[in-house]
């Protein structure tokens, strides 16, 4: 029993320290090997939180670790492959002629920011249901249009994440699980949709993406083969990308893989390099297939009992919403907050929207701001150093229950990247999700207008932790 | 007034730029500052914001262009300087690849130190017993410095502990020294054949103290916390734990258990695991006789405990049992001075009222131990540790007749740290009593180590002297009694803290328990004059 102490008598002493630093200190002076826990109280010293930990803890009723285990080992094993193209309306489960598909957890038309507005409008003048930007916000305010978050329909969508029937949306399956997710294509930098713009100039976009982009990539896609999206995600960690603020070498990646399809179709030489010069201007083109092989792999954590993994993260400009595996499909929701970022020429703060869109499903999935020492040059979006993304990565470790085991890190040693967010040790550490993304600006139709690190709000991991304790642990 | 640079051929990351723009906004004349690449859409925008045209005129993408608006004209050219420095600095060494990640949590810390084998712990107690359970998850053993843990919490944590052989000391454990390494408020000793395993702080170090000052040295010094012998539910947990791995422990050769008195079923099973150990061991359950703590059964035999009356009696049995087992001999009695001539000497100048003892300790073991001994030798002694409640302390701030006060106490450590760190809880309690004509003695301890004050005597014989100074106004004189529990290794420098207390005339005796002796002897002598 006690051949543990036996053998501790016999070892050299190392000791983690918990308090007075110079009791450390006297350790060192001793030659004896000491860290020092930079220690803060649990859950930043709220006491109902630690109680709730507690509680958790203690009960019997589920294996909260065992769930996890099974969740985290869920998000392992999936394997996000790029299927195909299709419209919207006949592939994404419940579309309908009239829907909006918005990013985020639910929001009503007036809860709605001015980017997400705006985005609303160009979904409708694109669907033709409306002729007029009054005709189009009259029409939302109708009740005739239903709106419903992307994440209810097994999709994704960036910043605003409007999808209407019309669409051509990429079509991801999660070949381990069987199940799919779906995501528009990416409009490029500037005047876009996602960022609230409704132009003309943004339409015709829209309208040479349905006519034009999609199907080629439609047919590209079937001479290709479906292609394995979890093997070029480990490859864009290896080249400088985390996946979302950063997509420079995924772009890059998929116009490599396309590429002799794209040539052997024998369209119009022009047609097909629009298509690659358009891939080429747009870094982000591949976010748009990064996000929804993220939200495929961590669906298949969806509705394990007794776990507090996190399987979707998503904010729609006024709230940012989390979803917890073990408790179904309710969101728990914040104020969506204002981000930490560097701004492009002739913008600044004041000109900013509060956080939005679904691409921190990148995170949700352990990349994007996870992977962030993977990225080490996008690092100054938050005025730091190499080292600091480093930091950042090295965090969330702290607040995941696993390591990848595809998606790796060179300058870490080739750690795994830090995957499968427990809402315990987030309540526990008050570690927040770190969380990478674009600044839209607040009036729609301007667009991007900077990036940066944003901060969800802590409350809806403590609503979401109060929940689940209260399900289980009552 | 709105000013823009094109500078040929010269490209950066966008992103570098968007964090130079925002340092460069930062300086002094500047109400705005892009520097962007010469591209379409920038020359565009800095025109709509009113930079002149033929200024950027000839700007193309590979370009960088140095927008700046400034109140004064004569900042613009400063501002192209500031900014095309900062497109020149380079960078410094960031630490990279070496940066080292400050722990958060105690999981963050064992990926750093993923051999670690215990854990120190001294957080408030509301979280400590938290902490302490996950190092035990986590396969630490645990020294928990941190009191107010909840005797319930204490149970689970020596039950956990000892289902995964990890040793609990604690809570409320504020010394030990674990394979030569002091933890907490410890004392530096020779390494040697003796291990203590101490139900109390200042007991332990007074232990550890002596048997290093006789010649011989220790191999572990456990604590247990008070409750672990006293709380018949706690069991004794972490003692018996330390008494087994000593057993089997090839480096300790006699074991000496020090506590305050245990619960009866609690200490016929520490004796009983004495017994068994199969190595000569001695107990000293301060505050009772040996005889008493004896028991029934446990008879002094050749396989029992020795059972010691004093913490400076277990010490010497100790090293006594060493040249025993054959290991390094005794070197001798610590020199004594000639306690009755002391006495004589010290009691000659006391006047007809000084008729009372005053014990001011920092260290509660040896503040029980001075009372134990001394109430009924020279008649009641009150105190805030006094288990007679006849005698508890009314108000453990002032002192009456003969009185012993622990300092250390919870009423006294509230808002303020223990006095063995901030010497004024004690100072300022003699000084608010050098005006008591009563006082016919005055017995303190000085404890030294790792966690104490730097300078503990010099912190305290202000005060002492100045009591001194009041009696003698007074036409009487106060003898002043101390022992110094330290050695020559602990940075307070032993000697040189003696030294301290005899300039001013303090008698030092080598044990707390001299010092109470010689105190009795004074203050007798005061009562029968």
């Amino acid at each position: 029993m006690s051949n543990t102490l036996l053998s501790l008598f016999g070892s050299e002493l190392k000791a983690v320290n918990l308090g007075l630093e110079s009791f450390a200190e006297n350790l060192r002076a001793n030659g004896a090997d000491a860290i020092q826990v930079r220690w803060k109280p649990p859950a930043g010293g709220d006491i109902k939180m630690v109680e709730i930990l507690d509680r958790l803890r203690r009960q019997t009723a589920v294996d909260i670790d065992a769930a996890n285990a099974e969740a985290a080992s869920r998000i392992l094993k999936g394997k996000p492959t790029l299927v195909g193209v299709g419209k919207a309306l006949d592939v994404v489960p419940g579309m309908t002629a009239t829907t909006v598909l918005h990013s985020g957890p639910p929001l009503a038309w007036e809860r709605m920011c001015g980017p997400m507005r705006g985005a609303v409008i160009g979904g409708l003048l694109y669907e033709g249901l409306a002729k007029s930007r009054e005709e189009a916000e009259a029409l939302a305010a109708s009740g005739e249009i239903r709106f419903d978050p992307c994440h209810h329909h097994d999709a994704v969508g960036p910043m605003a994440g409007v999808m209407t029937a019309s669409m051509p949306v990429w079509i991801f399956e999660n070949s381990s699980f069987g199940n799919r997710a779906y995501c528009t294509f990416n409009e490029g930098l500037g005047k876009v949709l996602r960022y609230g713009a409704f132009s003309e100039e943004v339409l015709a976009r829209l309208k040479w993406i349905e006519t034009d982009l999609a199907p080629v990539m439609k047919q590209v896609l079937e001479a290709h083969g479906p292609l394995d999206m979890k093997n070029i995600l480990a490859q864009v960690l290896q080249m400088g990308d985390e996946g979302h603020n950063r997509n420079r070498a995924g772009t890059s990646l998929i116009i490599r893989e396309f590429a002799p399809h794209l040539v052997r179709l024998g369209e119009d030489p022009e047609k097909i390099a629009k298509i690659l010069l358009f891939m080429h201007a747009n870094d982000h083109f591949f976010l748009n297939l990064s996000m929804p092989a993220c939200k495929c792999t961590v669906d298949a954590a969806k509705g394990i009992k007794g776990s507090t993994v996190i399987y979707a993260m998503a904010r729609n400009g006024t709230d940012f919403g989390i979803r917890v595996a073990g408790l179904g499909e309710q969101w728990f929701t914040g104020p969506a907050s204002m981000v930490e970022g560097l701004y492009l020429p002739g913008f600044g703060p004041d000109d900013a929207a509060p956080d939005i869109g679904d691409s921190v499903i990148t995170e949700t999935a352990g990349i994007g701001g996870f992977a962030m020492a993977a990225a080490p040059a996008i690092v100054q979006f938050v005025g730091g150093t190499p080292a600091d993304a480093l930091e950042v990565t090295r965090k969330m470790y702290e607040i995941t229950v696993t390591e990848n085991d595809s998606y790796r890190i060179p300058i870490l040693d080739f750690r795994g990247t830090p995957t499968a967010i427990d809402i315990r040790k987030v309540v526990e550490t008050g570690i927040l999700p770190a969380i990478n993304t674009g600044i839209a600006h607040r009036e729609p139709g301007v667009g991007m207008v900077g990036a940066g690190l944003v901060k969800p709000p802590e409350n809806c991991f403590k609503d979401a932790l109060a929940a689940f304790a209260k399900t289980y642990a009552p | 007034m709105k000013r823009a640079l094109v500078q040929k051929d010269s490209y950066f990351d966008s992103v570098f730029l968007m964090a130079l723009s925002k340092k460069l906004k930062a300086s002094p004349g500047l109400s705005d500052a892009i520097v962007a690449m010469a591209t379409p859409m920038n020359i565009e925008l800095l025109l709509s914001q009113g930079f002149s045209a033929s200024e950027l005129a000839g700007g193309s993408p590979n370009d960088l262009v140095i927008a700046v608006d400034c109140a004064e004209a004569s900042s613009v050219d400063a501002a192209f300087v500031a900014a095309k420095e900062l497109l020149e600095r380079k960078q410094g060494p960031s630490g990279g690849l070496g940066s080292t990640h400050e722990p958060t949590s105690l999981a963050a810390a064992l990926e750093i130190l993923p051999e670690a084998n215990l854990a120190l712990i001294s957080l408030p107690g509301l979280y400590a017993a938290r902490e302490a359970r996950k190092c035990l998850e986590s396969g630490l053993h645990v020294m928990l410095f941190s009191d107010n843990v909840s005797l319930e919490d204490e149970i689970e944590l020596k039950t956990l502990g000892r289902g995964k052989g990890l040793l609990v000391m604690g809570p409320d454990c504020g010394s030990a020294i674990i394979n030569g390494k002091p933890l907490c408020f410890a004392n530096v000793v020779r390494g040697g054949p003796v291990a203590v395993v101490a139900a109390s702080g200042t007991g332990l170090q007074e232990v550890t103290c002596l048997v290093d000052r006789l010649g011989s040295g220790i191999s572990q010094a456990i604590g247990t916390g008070g409750r672990d012998l006293k709380n018949e539910k706690v069991g004794g947990i972490a003692m018996l734990m330390g008494i087994e791995a000593l057993s089997k422990d090839p480096g300790t050769q006699v074991i000496v258990v020090i506590s305050k008195p245990p619960a009866p079923a609690v200490a016929q099973r520490v004796i009983d695991a004495l017994a068994a150990s199969g190595k000569p061991s001695v107990v000293h359950f301060v505050g009772l006789a040996p005889a008493r703590a004896k028991g029934g059964t446990a008879g002094q035999d050749l396989h029992g405990p020795l059972m010691a009356s004093s913490l400076e009696e277990a010490a010497t049995m100790a090293v006594a049992l060493v040249g025993k087992a054959g290991g390094k001999p005794v070197d001798g009695a610590v020199a004594q001075p000639d306690i009755d001539a002391v006495a004589e000497r010290e009691a000659k100048g006391l006047s007809r009222s000084q008729r009372y003892l005053r014990g001011y300790y920092t260290g509660g073991t040896v503040a029980d131990e001075a009372m134990f001994l001394l109430h009924g030798l020279i008649g009641a002694v009150w105190s805030n540790n006094q288990v007679d409640p006849a005698f508890v302390l009314p108000d453990p701030k002032t002192s009456i007749g003969h009185t012993i006060v622990d300092l250390g106490d919870d009423v006294f450590t509230v808002g303020r740290p223990h006095p063995m760190i901030d010497p004024s809880t004690r100072t300022d309690r003699i000084e608010a009593e050098v005006d008591d004509p009563q006082i016919a003695v005055m017995l303190v301890d000085v404890v030294l180590g790792y966690g104490s004050h730097a300078d503990p005597a010099g912190a305290l014989v202000p005060a002492l002297a100045a009591a001194r100074r009041a009696a003698k106004a007074r036409g009487g004189y106060l003898p002043v009694i101390a022992s110094v529990i330290g050695t020559p290794g602990d940075f307070q420098g032993y000697a040189a803290q003696v030294a301290k207390l005899e300039e001013i005339g303090c008698v030092v005796m080598s044990s707390n328990h001299r010092a109470a002796m010689l105190a009795a002897r004074i203050v007798k002598k005061a009562a029968s004059s």
